[in-house]
């Protein structure tokens, strides 16, 4: 039998590298500096939830409380922005981890299932939100470095001259465009390594594949049920509290009613990227091309309109990703029914 | 010559579940290195006593000691730890994950920081798994092996922890015989390297290939413990019923009174059904007004003959010609259009509506009769309800009563009720006396053999043999999926019951 | 004791609600008034009517996200009817008429589509409904192109705001709604077969209940109540925009549902628990904001309420 199997993962992956074949060659400068860039800024927050709710979905949870979430962070880091860019950093994501900590006992502790539970977070964190910024946009203080987590470019002050010449050949203008990634991209990037490598390599991640994988045969194993789902909703807080933190540096302003929808991109880009919904089989890669995947489908749709050739208006993108998400959810479930005939063959 | 100390001694073990006492001083030995085989009826305790054992349920009184020492153990991790595994029927283990990872996980060997070392981890599973002849690519996710293999990465996992004992919980359930041929060497493998290890199952073949003592529970209670070789499987299975093999009388055990009862022409034939894996070759037949018994030991496929016969699960092979006409019925719906009806094994799961009334779970398959316009005729539900709350006597405060609020035996009442009152010609009985107070039974027995006087079909599946012997007319026995005997009524005894079970064909 | 606390138990959810009202007798000014009662029951209405498609749904151990969609799919198109965009009519009640029926049938055949996804397929009903719950408000504003369709036909508008006894006319709706639904749970075949499949659906399926064809029906009939709510929240604004149209309904259904009493297992419903639930948040809502508190508190109760009376169910079934 063949080693290399196409995963749904690596599935995505190709498919992704298709569609922006396609789109560079069909629209000017979509991967121009511009483009690339604000694409980037704006997938780098809802993929930083994407990774929080892929972490939850493995452990076979659900966690819809991330997009209220971020929106109540991105309040309170813009609200302690004038202090510095520390204070609002610190501050937006340990409410997101606090709102995490509320779930895991919701869920670990009261035994409320995490559907309700993080509806009833969702609602919570979202009146929160309300409650803190006066039901208006709280604006961001310019005065200290905060807003630059969202719209700065991290390497910009190392960019050699020399990249953006003319004619300058494959390796130059790779690392150009490298370099030109804007922070929250790069806090993506880190954020998605480490989760990637915990996945693979620690024994946490392992338990997280395997509660999702069989709750009870994982418990008889010996191994801290509860302590692992707790941290899964910790996290899917956390990273949401830092999604929320860069949307309120990028737009200026904390935005308490933004976010709506948030968890379904999240739960879309997981499922496309190759996770199953009932736990226990995923991949922290598939998540992000599944979340770039996405993205870039708006940003294609966009370029689209702009064209000319057809004109389809914003409205289309979801419901693109809805048949996006049924499409993936049917061939999952067929998979898992042959997978299941296959079993009891044997 | 120095006399080799016991490695297991369980003592006089008491275990209560609320009222219910499950052991009642109950004894188990296992000397180091031997193969204990462990065997007794549904009830007998065997599950209760293992799970004493590997600390998935504390004792209410007795000893336990192992390897000279008191045993405790608060959980089955913790038993683990001290050097007693278990390996249960299901396998236990995460499907997705690769074969080493399952075998360490919860103690994966790492490197510096905390990061796993998955060449070790692989280069130990491997290791391992070559104890037991097994070469596979452990890499791959578990899932993608055979049943048998996933079986022995259990016990290579539950080896690997150092385990001086292995339970294993009916470990050949979802095997075929190949594979069973595998786990047979296995188990022998584990007694070559000094590993003891208790067999339950309810295979008495297998008892024989591998034990070298076998223990018989029967009532909570230990009843005899002999060496494979003195005990012929006749005597293992009136042990395991509790039946004085020399002291085979008419007894009135059961309140099946011994008339004839007036038997018509034939109402249901089954021909060589195949189901799943469980049933090969089941064949049977009833006639109109005759009590038919299903006899067999637990796992021989009675249940899932009798639901392939009520089309509740798809039959793969063989034929059913029911009221004269050969069927292909799909689905319990159809089968109950024809006139079949079934009281499931276990009323809990799959009988009652627990919080539905009395009287709507009586009613529960009548209601496309009962309407009238799509809505409930509530007189005559009433009607009906109050007439069998009567006739077969439920005790209950009302028909409105919640079902869940009535003891077992009313429970089973009910469920009869619901399909007497769909006047069927054929009714499938799974255990219908079981798990209700002596009263009750007699009541049940005695209103099944009035159906059968006014003309119903009965097929009666009891793992009682005074029930077999004494309520049926007629009795098929079933062994490993396959009928093994027809007895008429002449020839119906325990003895023979018992013998067909223990040996096949005579 | 054990009486007293079962009581609780039974009617605790009326309890509550006769408390908050005496509660607000004492402390708002102005309570006491038809216009207060009206004003809440209107509120209250479409949640209680989506609630009780809710409330099927969940009884047979699913769950339905997609209410707020097919509310705005319903309430999106239908505008296009009466307003003579799509087909010309020849007077304005058959246009209403269409504007009625049709949206109707529409959204009950997505709900119908929810439940195949889920019988045929074997996908969990949270899944099949957040497709959509993703993609239906997207179908909405695209066959609307996200405009606001404001339109000014009493005839229709009279649905939503129109008197008969001096109780809007959506209330008559709401209250037939609930009589039918609680009817047909109670009295007939359907609704026993309902609760015998969310009860055990072995022992359903044994006895002869086609448990297809009850999820199936069930959330066709999600699907046909989410119309109504539709058509009702156009009504009364007499405007038309895909955006807003349901938004966080499906939210505030399953709070009334769980609230009211009906498990979220499966197995047992209670469409007069869902009734009240419906109301005790509106009222608690309407408690905060009449004395002053800011209306997003009033999310963070809900949440609370939401996890005490789930908590509290728990503690029942044990």
């Amino acid at each position: 039998m063949g080693r290399f199997k196409i995963t749904p993962s690596i599935a995505v992956v190709l498919v992704l590298v298709l569609l922006v074949s396609l789109a560079a060659m069909r629209y000017d400068g979509f991967l121009g500096t511009y483009n690339v860039q604000s694409v980037l800024r704006y997938i780098s927050m809802f993929s930083l939830v994407a990774l929080g709710m892929c972490f939850v979905i493995m452990t076979g949870g659900i966690d819809l409380s991330v997009g209220s979430v971020a929106a109540m962070c991105s309040v309170i880091s813009a609200l302690l922005s004038p202090y510095g860019l520390a204070p609002g950093l610190v501050g937006g994501v340990a409410a997101g981890c606090l709102a995490g900590v509320v779930n895991g006992i919701l869920i670990t502790q009261l035994r409320i299932l995490p559907f309700i539970a993080t509806l009833a977070t969702m609602l919570a964190a979202s009146g929160s939100g309300l409650l803190l910024a006066k039901n208006q946009s709280v604006s961001v203080s310019y005065d200290t470095y905060f807003t630059q987590l969202g719209q700065g470019d991290l390497f910009s002050f190392v960019r050699p001259e020399w990249v953006d010449a003319d004619g300058v050949g494959l390796f130059g203008s790779i690392l150009g465009f490298v370099l030109s990634f804007p922070t929250p991209a790069w806090i993506a990037i880190v954020a998605y390594v480490v989760g990637g490598v915990v996945i693979s390599h620690t024994s946490f991640g392992r338990h997280v594949l395997a509660v999702g994988g069989g709750t009870e045969a994982s418990r008889l194993m010996g191994l801290p049920v509860d302590r692992t789902i707790f941290s899964v909703y910790i996290i899917s807080g956390t990273l949401a509290g830092l999604a929320g933190v860069i949307l309120a540096a990028q737009f200026g302003a904390g935005q308490p009613i933004e976010g709506i929808g948030w968890e379904l991109f999240a739960i879309a880009s997981v499922v496309v990227g190759g996770t199953l919904l009932s736990g226990g089989k995923g991949s922290v890669v598939g998540t992000l091309a599944g979340a770039l995947l996405l993205g870039v489908i708006f940003t294609i749709l966009n370029f689209e309109n702009g064209m000319g050739w057809i004109s389809l208006s914003a409205y289309w993108q979801s419901v693109v990703r809805g048949v996006f998400l049924l499409v993936v959810v049917i061939l999952q479930s067929r998979l898992a029914r042959q997978d299941s005939d296959r079993m009891k063959a044997t | 010559m120095t006399e080799i100390q016991p490695l297991l001694v369980m003592k006089a073990i008491d275990k209560s579940f609320g009222n219910v006492a499950a052991l009642v001083g109950a004894d188990l030995m296992v000397m180091p290195a031997e193969v204990m085989g462990l065997v007794g009826q549904n009830g007998a305790g065997k599950s209760t006593m293992i799970k004493v054992l590997n600390g998935a349920f504390q004792r209410d009184g007795g000893t336990v000691e192992f390897d000279g020492k008191p045993w405790v153990a608060g959980s089955p991790q913790q038993a683990q730890r001290a050097g007693v595994s278990t390996i249960f029927q299901e396998i236990n283990l995460i499907g997705y994950r690769s074969v080493a990872e399952n075998i360490y996980l919860g103690r994966e060997i790492k490197r510096f920081a905390g990061f796993l070392d998955w060449e070790k981890m692989n280069a130990g599973a491997r290791t391992l798994l070559a104890r037991f002849n097994i070469d596979v690519d452990v890499t791959l996710a578990l899932e993608n092996f055979s049943t048998a293999v996933q079986q022995m990465v259990a016990i290579a996992r539950a080896v690997s922890f150092e385990a001086k004992l292995v339970i294993m919980d009916e470990p050949t359930s979802s095997l075929d015989e190949a594979e069973v041929a595998v786990l047979m060497k296995t188990i022998r493998q584990l007694k070559a390297e000094g590993v003891a290890v208790i067999f339950v199952t309810h295979k008495l073949d297998e008892l024989y290939q591998v034990c070298d003592r076998v223990t018989i529970m029967r009532d909570g209670r230990t009843v005899m413990v002999a060496h494979m070789g003195d005990i012929s499987k006749l005597q293992l299975v009136a042990s395991m019923l509790g039946r004085d093999l020399a002291d085979v009388r008419a007894r009135g055990a059961t309140a099946f009174n011994d008339e004839k009862h007036d038997i018509g022409g034939e109402l249901l034939e089954a021909k060589s059904l195949s189901v799943g894996r469980r049933v090969s070759d089941a064949s049977f037949d009833i006639r109109k007004g005759e009590i038919v018994g299903l006899a067999g030991l637990l796992g021989s496929g009675r249940t899932e003959t009798a639901r392939a016969v009520f089309a509740a699960d798809p039959k793969s092979r063989g034929r059913i010609v029911f009221g004269g006409k050969e069927r292909d019925l799909r689905s319990p719906a159809e089968a109950i259009a024809a006139g079949m009806g079934y009281c499931s094994e276990d009323r809990k799961v799959q009988g009652i509506v627990p919080d539905m009334s009395v009287a709507d779970n009586l009613t529960l398959a009548l209601l496309p009769a009962l309407t009238r316009v799509g809505m409930i005729d509530e007189a005559k539900q009433r009607e009906i309800v109050q007439r069998f709350i009567q006739d077969i006597g439920i005790k209950c405060s009302g028909p409105h009563q919640k079902i869940r609020e009535l003891s077992g035996g009313n429970q089973q009442k009910v469920l009869l009720a619901r399909w007497l009152c769909m006047n069927p010609k054929l009714l499938i009985l799974d255990e219908p006396t079981r798990g209700i107070d002596v009263g009750a039974k007699g009541e049940i027995q005695s209103l099944i053999g009035r159906f059968a006087d006014e003309g119903l079909g009965v097929l009666m599946i009891s793992s009682e043999l005074e029930e077999i012997v004494e309520g049926a007319d007629r009795v098929f026995v079933l062994r490993d999926g396959k009928t093994v005997a027809e007895l008429n009524k002449a020839e119906i005894s325990e003895q023979a019951v018992m013998q067909a079970m223990a040996h096949g064909a005579t | 004791m054990s009486d007293l606390v079962s009581i609780f138990r039974r009617y605790g959810v009326l309890i509550a609600l006769v408390l908050l009202i005496l509660l607000n007798f004492a402390i708002t000014p102005h309570f006491a008034t038809m216009q207060t009662l009206s004003v809440n029951l209107t509120q209250v209405c479409t949640i209680v009517i989506v609630g009780v498609g809710m409330t099927l749904v969940i009884a047979t151990g699913g769950i339905d996200l997609s209410v707020g969609a097919l509310m705005a799919i319903a309430g999106a198109m239908s505008p296009m009817f009466f307003t003579g965009q799509l087909i010309a009519i020849p007077n304005i009640y058959v246009g209403i008429a269409l504007g009625i029926v049709i949206p109707i049938i529409i959204a009950s055949l997505f709900g119908l589509f929810n439940g195949w996804l889920f019988t045929r397929f074997s996908i969990q009903p949270i899944v099949a409904t957040l497709v959509l719950f993703i993609a239906g408000r997207g179908i909405a504003q695209v066959s609307t192109n996200g405009d606001l369709q404001v339109f000014k036909v009493p005839e229709f508008q009279s649905i939503a705001i129109g008197r008969v006894l001096g109780v809007p006319f959506q209330v008559w709706i709401m209250v037939v709604v609930v009589g039918i639904a609680a009817f047909v749970l109670r009295r007939t075949v359907f609704g026993r077969q309902l609760l015998a499949v969310g009860g055990n659906e072995a022992a359903a399926r044994l006895s002869g209940i086609s448990v297809k064809r009850v999820k199936l029906i069930v959330y066709t009939v999600s699907g046909f109540c989410s119309a109504i709510a539709g058509l009702i929240v156009i009504a009364m604004n007499s405007a038309a925009d895909a955006n807003l149209i349901g938004l966080g309904m499906e939210l505030d259904a399953i709070a009334a549902v769980a609230v009211g009493g009906t498990l979220l297992n499966g197995g047992r419903a209670t469409i007069i628990g869902t009734l009240l639930g419906a109301l005790i948040i509106q009222l608690v809502r309407y408690t905060l904001l009449a004395n002053g508190v800011p209306d997003a508190a009033a999310l963070v109760v809900k949440a609370g309420l939401i996890v005490l009376a789930v908590w509290l169910q728990r503690q029942e079934r044990v």
